[in-house]
């Protein structure tokens, strides 16, 4: 293509975006509302997986030991543990540090009648896993280990944890095969007036002797443009309401920000962004080309 | 009907449109071409005369490979139109200029820009497209119009609009499709007089028409069609009448 054409299909494709000013506008509506409610989902889903996330991390299995087991096996075993793949951390503790925080959780000044550490065998790993629906398989391992006399596990959170992970992985698939649906009616309906508008113009240019892809670039353009602009303005609004909304929960609630942690605008919009956008371009893209393809058999 | 025929006496020097046993019939209803045979040479005038439902319609589409023959053998400039490629299209109608009755200009665009248009499709650069498309409005006498819209324009204008269209690559085949059938006589008379003078430059001429009275007046060569059959081929040809 020489650059003369090159800078006129350019040129057509924004032009086209003018010269049709309501199918432009139904368009960017349409690509609009549909990524609207796909970027409200997005920051609603994903601030419930982390809220889930940290609960998980947060949850812990204790290993106790055999009475007068050496401090190699100990060191050995922690470091079997660690090379499992749904642990995420260990962290020793030892029968004085447990006997510590035993006395400042509970004791208080009463501790000064102990002489001597009541939780001498006391001593642990703390084990924090990836996923909490591992739990069960990582404590039937601990329990065979030879050198652990005992594991304790928080059987009830770990289930909790891991329904409310598939309920939200249900509802996720659930909601985006709706949104789906409703975005692939809304498109195909613009599409459909898309076609109406465009087909004299397309018959023109193919009996004049427009290649295929001479008739199809404006259009192409003009149709990446209606999705690059139909996805910027539902990632602004979000964006401004989301952090308003964030605002308002901190302000309003600070007791629950200590056990909520809500993630930032900057995190959700990480990979809202170009995922928002490149779904916008892509129904554009998509959507002309099947607009143009109807009327290029002529 | 059989001494209405009149063959062609002189032996044609380069064809440049030929149709051998072509039939054309659509998915329902009857055939629209049977069995046509038809040889025109570079540089003619023809003219197409028939009623509604004569296959003209449908000749004109096959020629511009808008539809594809049922069978026989069809050749324009060169290209076997039954065998041509998808992607070789284009290029063979950017050899075929064409002008239809409801003119099809873009109206979004102006005068200089639909003229512009044919340019940019065969990758023209601006320099050129400066130069050719004034110099072709001058020719239609538009060349004071060249921002007017369309709809700005009369009937006759819209027409020689599309002929600039047509004209300005320098097609070897100007189809005129009905070209004065929206148009009041004086403006079909210009038109005609346009493709007149085009035809002597050397341009392959074939109208389709309606108009009685000029197919009578320009003594040019005329076929005739009925049912889809070529009932008559005359040089210097008048307009059949049907009773």
């Amino acid at each position: 293509m020489r650059i003369n054409s090159f800078f006129y299909t350019l040129r057509q494709g924004v032009r086209n975006l003018f010269r049709n000013k309501w199918f432009t506008l139904a368009s960017i509506a349409t690509i609009s509302s549909c990524l609207f409610l796909f970027g409200l989902f997005y920051a609603i889903v994903t601030n419930f997986q982390n809220i889930v996330h940290r609960a998980q991390e947060g949850v812990a299995v204790y290993v106790f030991f055999d009475e007068g087991l050496e401090d190699s096996r100990i060191q050995e075993i922690g470091d079997m543990i660690l090379r499992r793949t749904e642990v995420s951390d260990v962290h020793f503790v030892s029968a004085e540090d447990a006997w510590e925080s035993f006395k400042t959780d509970y004791l208080g000044d009463y501790a000064d009648g102990f002489t001597e550490n009541p939780l001498q065998n006391s001593a642990n790993y703390e084990v924090y896993l990836n996923d909490v629906s591992m739990q069960s398989a990582l404590v039937t391992y601990l329990e065979s280990v030879d050198g652990v006399r005992m594991v304790n596990r928080s059987e009830i959170v770990a289930t909790t944890l891991t329904g409310v992970n598939a309920l939200i992985a249900y509802v996720s698939v659930g909601i985006i095969a709706i949104l789906f649906a409703v975005s692939v009616f809304l498109i195909s309906n613009t599409v459909m007036i898309g076609i109406s508008v465009r087909k004299e113009e397309i018959n023109i240019m193919k009996y004049i002797g427009a290649t295929d892809f001479f008739v199809r670039s404006p259009f192409v353009i003009e149709g990446m443009m209606i999705g690059l602009i139909g996805a910027a303005i539902p990632l602004g609004i979000i964006y401004g309401v989301y952090n308003m909304v964030m605002e308002y929960v901190t302000a309003r609630f600070s007791m629950l920000s200590s056990l909520l942690k809500f993630l930032t605008v900057e995190e959700v919009f990480h990979i809202l962004t170009p995922v928002s956008l490149g779904i916008g371009v892509g129904i554009g893209f998509l959507g002309s080309i099947v607009t143009v393809r109807k009327h290029l058999r002529v | 009907m059989a001494e209405r025929r009149k063959r062609r006496s002189a032996v044609p020097e380069k064809e440049i449109i030929t149709l051998t046993k072509v039939s054309k019939a659509y998915s329902t209803g009857a055939p629209a071409l049977k069995d046509v045979n038809l040889h025109i040479n570079r540089g003619e005038f023809v003219f197409i005369v028939g009623d509604s439902g004569s296959g003209k319609s449908t000749l004109i589409k096959l020629l511009l490979r808008e539809l594809t023959i049922t069978s026989g053998y069809i050749n324009v400039m060169g290209y076997d139109l039954s065998k041509i490629r998808h992607r070789k299209i284009p290029k063979f109608r950017r050899n075929l200029g064409v002008v239809f009755q409801d003119f099809r200009l873009l109206k979004d665009r102006n005068v200089y820009e639909n003229v512009a248009f044919a340019q940019r499709i065969i990758q023209k650069s601006n320099k050129e497209i400066k130069k050719n498309v004034p110099s072709i409005l001058a020719i239609v006498g538009l060349a004071g119009k060249y921002k007017a819209k369309p709809r700005q324009l009369s009937g006759g204008e819209q027409q020689r609009v599309a002929l600039a269209r047509a004209l300005v690559n320098k097609p070897t085949v100007l189809l005129a499709d009905e070209p004065t059938g929206n148009l009041d006589p004086k403006n079909s008379w210009e038109i005609m007089k346009l493709l007149e003078q085009i035809n002597e430059s050397g341009t392959t001429v074939i109208v389709v028409t309606h108009n009685r009275e000029i197919v009578n007046a320009m003594q040019k060569r005329v076929i005739t069609l009925k049912k889809g059959v070529i009932i008559s081929d005359e040089e210097k040809g008048g307009y059949i009448d049907e009773d």
